[in-house]
């Protein structure tokens, strides 16, 4: 057993669970999604399959426009499929009411974004604390959010600070500290590293590399084949299809 | 933050980032809720004043025979139908502690100096006179024979204390001791035209001893006038028909409903500042959805749900309009009194219920309107497209 950032997990997982025959974590089964506009239907993604364990780190690359952000709204349920079908953990999106998803994005599944996305009205630790708050899980919520602060390298002087008054790396590490406060089990991060210098940029895909070897399902998408090089498996995407 | 209230908590910090702009959306809400509570209070007090004064006049039960003469019916000695000393006695016991006023009321020809005329003249017990009229000048009838004369009588035909008026064919000499004020509304006693002499004198010269035209009863409480009324009739026009039996709520219910009329119609006019008010509010709550768009694709990415998207807005609103009601609220009460003060010169009734009732009324429709301008902009930020509003800038 080893301790983590969030909670304890098992050595073992970093494989995932493909090998050992498991069900998928996130399924993708022939998903489309098409964006009707004026100008004709836009075709974002086409008969997409995929299957993604727990443990799994991947990364999404491909061009502008290859579908790459449609593929993670997809998987971080912002979005249903035109059709197809996408399971995440067991449940079929499609069959999810809007507060259904919402309940699965606060519960499973943490945002890294790359333009972090905190938000500026509250303090670094109050944007850590929100999703447990969104949980009712209000006992001891500001002190669970300045843990994971410490461990993410935010001390108590950096944390009452509003988004503004941070570094790029500081908020990403804030963002992530929020992203893992409910302990989900999906990390979806979206160029995590796209606004940060090259030092910052590999201490948080460290940051990343970590949270994965605890056993959480990390999927980023990236430009960059060298963070790429973090992941355990690249997905390439062309057009809107896995290449 | 303060745990579930978390949407509550960001409306606030929402509200006081934009303070000045909140300010001046709520500034519109204090004008509203001033207007309608000052026009409000205005209003209720005119009809709380008018009701008061109207009241001091109009709570006489008066009972009449049905073809018998009452003011102005007819001559005297021509008059056959009388309420007897029993129907007065019944009277008292169904009126309670309410007080029985029997009158003989008639016409006469009356001579003033060398000027002929006719008047109304009444016989009245002299220690029930208080409860009629009011003497202007001079003494009541308590232990002489003169009589009172009514404001408008006295006026036109130059009588003072003193005048001597002659009554009836036989020129039956009589002393002006008092000279009443004017009578105004009631249908108890239209004394301005009368003559009034006590009630031995009376019948010293018609007779009609035991037999009375008109019956008044004062009532002490102004919501029991139906309810005497009622027990009147029952008890005296059990079988037929035998007294006329008038009460002036009616009339009172009708002026009351003319000032209530005006009540509205004046709250109705601070009602149009409110909706002003509001179409500002609107305004500001949509320049804050615009504002807030990527706020709320992070809010939405994070899990937050479209009722609790809608919920934080309606708080803003909901914040806008009790800061404005708050605040009007407390100026409503010192305009408010200003304006009574000034315009109607009477306070009396300011502190009374029905006066103040307009202060939370002002303020509740305050909130209302503001919650209500804020529904659509609040369903508006909840239905946003969370990855559409992510890329927002």
């Amino acid at each position: 057993m080893e301790k983590g950032i969030i909670g304890t997990v098992q050595e073992e997982e970093v494989m995932g669970e493909k090998g050992m025959g498991g069900e998928p974590l996130i399924k993708l089964d022939n998903v489309t999604k098409v964006y009707p506009l004026l100008s004709g239907d836009v075709v974002a993604l086409s008969h997409v399959s995929l299957d993604i364990y727990e443990g799994d780190f991947i990364a999404i690359m491909g061009p502008s426009g290859s579908g790459k952000s449609t593929l993670l709204n997809q998987l971080g349920c912002l979005d249903v499929p035109t059709s197809g079908d996408l399971f995440i953990m067991g449940n079929n999106t499609k069959e999810m009411s809007d507060d259904d998803l919402s309940e699965l994005r606060r519960d499973s599944i943490g945002f890294i974004f790359q333009t972090f996305n905190l938000i500026n009205l509250l303090k670094a630790y109050e944007n850590v604390e929100y999703p447990l708050i969104l949980k009712r899980q209000v006992d001891h919520s500001k002190q669970r959010a300045e843990e994971v602060l410490h461990l993410l390298g935010i001390d108590d002087t950096l944390m009452i600070h509003t988004p503004r008054q941070l570094s790029g790396g500081q908020q990403q590490r804030v963002a992530i500290a929020r992203a893992l406060i409910n302990d989900p089990k999906i990390l979806l991060c979206d160029e995590p590293t796209g606004n940060l210098d090259s030092t910052t940029g590999i201490q948080i895909m460290d940051i990343l590399s970590g949270l994965n070897k605890q056993g959480r399902t990390v999927i980023m998408v990236t430009h960059d084949s060298r963070i790429a090089g973090y992941a355990n498996h690249t997905i390439n995407m062309i057009d809107g299809r896995i290449v | 933050m303060a745990g579930s209230h978390i949407f509550f908590d960001l409306s606030v910090r929402n509200v006081r980032l934009n303070f000045l702009r909140s300010l001046l959306a709520s500034l519109g809400i204090v004008i509203g809720v001033v207007a309608i509570s000052a026009m409000g209070m205005l209003g209720a007090n005119m009809q709380l004043i008018l009701t008061a004064r109207l009241s001091q006049n109009v709570n006489i039960v008066s009972v009449s025979p049905i073809s018998g003469g009452e003011f102005g019916g007819g001559s005297v000695s021509s008059t056959n139908n009388y309420i007897s000393d029993i129907q007065v006695q019944q009277i008292k016991q169904v009126v309670g502690h309410n007080i029985v006023i029997p009158l003989h009321t008639g016409s006469d020809t009356i001579m003033i100096g060398s000027n002929k005329g006719r008047a109304s003249i009444i016989g009245i017990d002299p220690s029930d006179v208080s409860y009629l009229v009011t003497v202007a000048e001079g003494t009541d009838l308590s232990g002489t024979t003169g009589a009172l004369v009514g404001a408008t009588l006295a006026n036109d035909s130059n009588l003072n204390l003193g005048s001597r008026i002659k009554i009836g064919s036989n020129e039956v000499p009589v002393m002006v001791v008092g000279i009443l004020n004017a009578t105004g509304f009631g249908t108890g006693l239209n004394a301005d035209r009368a003559i009034l002499v006590p009630d031995h004198w009376y019948t010293s010269i018609y007779g009609n001893n035991g037999e009375y035209n008109t019956v008044n009863v004062i009532v002490n409480n102004i919501n029991d006038l139906s309810s005497i009324r009622d027990a009147i009739d029952k008890r005296l026009n059990r079988n037929t028909n035998v007294v006329r039996i008038s009460d002036p709520t009616s009339m009172l219910q009708n002026i009351q409903q003319s000032l209530g009329t005006m009540t509205s119609f004046l709250t109705m006019l601070g009602g149009i500042s409110l909706l002003v008010a509001a179409v500002s509010i609107f305004n500001v709550m949509m320049m804050s959805v615009s504002e807030r768009i990527r706020e709320i694709g992070i809010l939405r990415s994070i899990g937050t749900k479209k009722g609790e998207v809608r919920r934080m807005f309606l708080y803003e609103a909901f914040i806008l309009g009790a800061v404005g009601a708050g605040i009007g609220g407390l100026l409503s009460f010192i305009i408010g009194y200003l304006v009574v003060g000034l315009l109607i010169g009477n306070i009396t009734y300011f502190f009374m219920p029905q006066s103040l009732v307009y202060l939370p009324y002002g303020m509740a429709i305050g909130i209302i309107i503001c919650v209500l301008a804020g529904i659509y902009p609040a369903w508006k930020a909840s239905n946003l497209n969370p990855i559409e509003a992510l890329r927002h800038e």
